[in-house]
């Protein structure tokens, strides 16, 4: 037995040995990544960018381990970190549920020294995160204002609200500052929860009461979809267009195809995600400074660059 | 418990025209009322017509629910079902592939078995496993969730063939005589169901398990079976609802049916069915669906508050229109 043991003992080490002098830059990194579970395309497209980045990275770099874990609630999403914690992570990427709940958990993980980068939903403590990757929601309203007041210059618009949150209310509130001054006006504003259903109801009873509209600003793809196919039915023709956001892939292939209703998108990637992970990972590896606040832009999808930010595999 | 159940089925046939009956009409008349006097284009025939056919979902699944609500029942799985059948059925169609009529006609049956199916699976619960049926409903709601989540991998399933959506479209979009599909839809159940539940020994039974069990045991109602009856019927609803549902946006996403299963238990007591039991009314049903439809559209149509505060008026139309009910329910006695 103990023979045994100091044979495998030296071999481990020899085995050891061999790896470092082969490949001196392997190092054992054990990365944790906790993301909502999909409960609607947004989120469907985190994990599949999160794992995508995974097999790519893990590939790159034979010592890297990624986790990737989801949880349906926050609570969930509580427990989850404690369970990564247990299994002795360097770093910890977290797309938070919410703010309030997950602060304190998060806090947790960062008192055994790991890692922390954190994605898109800021915690309440700032301190707590080494790196902050985030989307830019006044930006995103801002580019889809400008696009109206650039292409349109003077109409009736129509705009669709999400769920009533921060990130909506950043949306709109940005939407309206950049269209403010041109000849562009917001008849109506409602709130469609970022589902086809609803936007599909609210868009049916907007061409109901306005007997001429312009454009549509639906601020999100899934209710541009309902949109179009409540005006789709109407067959009303003085909608000029239609402007989503966040890039879901069916409608960033109908700005490929040139589609005229849907000219454009405006870019709230999913894959932010990758972004965060790479970061994380180039901490350990790359020997360059990475701490700090990455805002990635919302830029304007139009048939020009819309290849780029195409991705026909991935659910959303 | 311990009211008498009315002694001849007949008499209470009798009661069904009196203003009981007829509130939820009425209700609905004051809110075509109000629609009109707030902006004179809610009464157009395109935004009625957009409306009633938009009430097509929820007035199905309610007939269901009426059903399972009268026997003492209640399903909160319904919302989810619909996303897990809708899901379904679209899957079957992209598997296939083509644009065959033949196709599409079995997908249809395939969403109307599989609704059948989680009906029963209801109803045996409730009835062999003798679970409560809030339990037992609230845990296959989470279950059909969860499968849609799954199937969809969080994202969408969307119908593969253009052709098929073309050739399925009419079945929300079209029109018979002017007439929308969804809305002859559940004209159709709806008097199906009333003729089951007025007019078939069936229907009877049901409302004789929902106002008392064991008067209903003692005279020799089969009672399990009965209960099961009114789940699969109300899974046959869903089954029905999707097949309206499917072709309008041709996808079905997790956020499918949600709070759908709220909405037709709305349904059902704003139109005037007893939420403890004992009673049916299917048409009041539909008003009820119609009238959750209209107080949306009006709240939309009118710029009377801030879209911030809609569901704090739709919730207060729905209350005063239940008390203006209520009040010409007392007058009539």
């Amino acid at each position: 037995m103990k023979r045994t043991m100091i044979g495998s003992l030296a071999a481990a080490s020899l085995a050891l040995g061999l790896a470092t002098g082969a490949m001196a830059q392997q190092k054992n990194i054990t990365i944790g990544v906790s993301i909502p579970a999909a409960t609607h395309g947004w989120t469907a497209g985190v994990i599949y960018h999160a794992e995508r980045t995974k097999a790519l990275l893990e590939k790159a770099y034979p010592g890297l381990k990624v986790l990737v874990k989801t949880s349906p609630t926050g609570a969930a999403q509580a427990n989850a970190l404690e369970d990564l914690t247990q299994q002795k992570i360097d770093a910890l990427v977290v797309l938070p549920f919410n703010s309030d709940e997950l602060t304190g958990p998060v806090a947790q993980v960062k008192k055994q020294g790991t890692f922390v980068t954190v994605v898109d939903r800021g915690l309440k403590d700032p301190a707590i995160q080494d790196v902050y990757v985030a989307g830019n929601n006044p930006e995103f309203g801002r580019v889809s204002g400008q696009y109206f007041k650039d292409t349109l210059k003077t109409g009736d618009v129509v705009v669709l609200r999400g769920i009533p949150t921060v990130i909506d209310s950043e949306r709109v509130d940005n939407f309206e500052a950049a269209i403010k001054g041109s000849g562009i006006n917001v008849i109506d504003k409602q709130f469609a929860n970022w589902s086809r259903d609803d936007a599909f109801k609210v868009m049916q009873d907007f061409l109901a009461k306005h007997k001429k509209i312009d454009a549509v600003w639906a601020s999100d793809d899934d209710m541009a979809i309902g949109v179009l196919e409540a005006i789709k039915q109407a067959k009303r023709d003085d909608i000029k267009l239609v402007v989503g956001g966040a890039g879901m892939k069916d409608m960033v292939k109908r700005v490929i195809d040139g589609d005229k209703m849907v000219p454009v998108n405006v870019l709230y990637p999913p894959a932010m995600i990758a972004t965060a992970i790479q970061v994380t990972v180039a901490h350990f590896y790359g020997g360059a400074p990475v701490r700090g606040t990455y805002l990635i832009s919302s830029p304007l999808i139009t048939q020009a660059n819309a290849k780029e930010y195409y991705y026909p595999d991935s659910p959303f | 418990m311990s009211q008498a159940v009315s002694p001849t089925p007949a008499r209470r046939l009798g009661w069904r025209f009196d203003m009981r009956a007829l509130s939820p009409f009425l209700a609905l008349a004051a809110l075509l009322v109000l629609g009109t006097v707030l902006n004179p284009d809610f009464m157009s025939v395109s935004n009625l017509t957009n409306v009633v056919t938009r009430s097509a979902f929820i007035a199905i699944i309610a007939v269901g629910t009426t059903f399972v609500i009268a026997s003492g029942g209640l399903d909160l799985s319904v919302g989810s079902m619909s996303a897990f059948v809708a899901g379904m059925m679209i899957l079957f169609l992209n598997a296939m592939g083509g644009a065959e009529w033949t196709t599409l006609a079995m997908a249809m049956g395939v969403a109307l078995v599989l609704g059948a199916a989680c009906g029963l699976a209801n109803g045996l619960m409730v009835t062999v496993g003798r679970i409560e049926p809030f339990i037992v409903t609230l845990g296959t709601m989470g279950i059909f969730r969860a499968l849609i989540m799954y199937l969809a991998a969080g994202g969408t399933i969307t119908m593969a063939s253009y052709e098929m959506r073309d050739l399925y479209r009419p079945f929300y979009f079209g029109d018979v005589l002017g007439i929308p599909v969804p809305v002859i839809a559940f004209l159709a159940v709806a008097s199906v169901a009333s003729l089951i539940l007025y007019k078939t020994p069936f229907g009877r039974h049901v409302v004789a398990v929902g106002s008392n069990q064991d008067v209903a045991r003692y005279s020799g109602v089969p009672i399990a079976r009965v209960i099961t009856l009114t789940y699969v019927i109300q899974g046959l609803c869903v089954g029905l609802a999707v097949l309206a549902y499917v072709p309008r946006l041709g996808s079905a996403t997790p956020t499918t049916g949600l709070l759908w299963e709220l909405q037709a238990i709305a349904a059902v007591v704003i139109g005037g069915t007893a939420l403890r039991g004992g009673r049916g009314r299917i048409w009041g049903t539909i008003a009820g669906a119609i009238i959750l439809e209209v107080v949306g559209n009006i709240m939309v149509l009118s710029n009377l508050v801030s879209e911030y505060l809609i569901g704090a008026v739709q919730g207060a139309i729905i209350i005063i229109a239940m008390l203006v009910q209520r009040s010409l329910q007392q007058r009539s006695q």
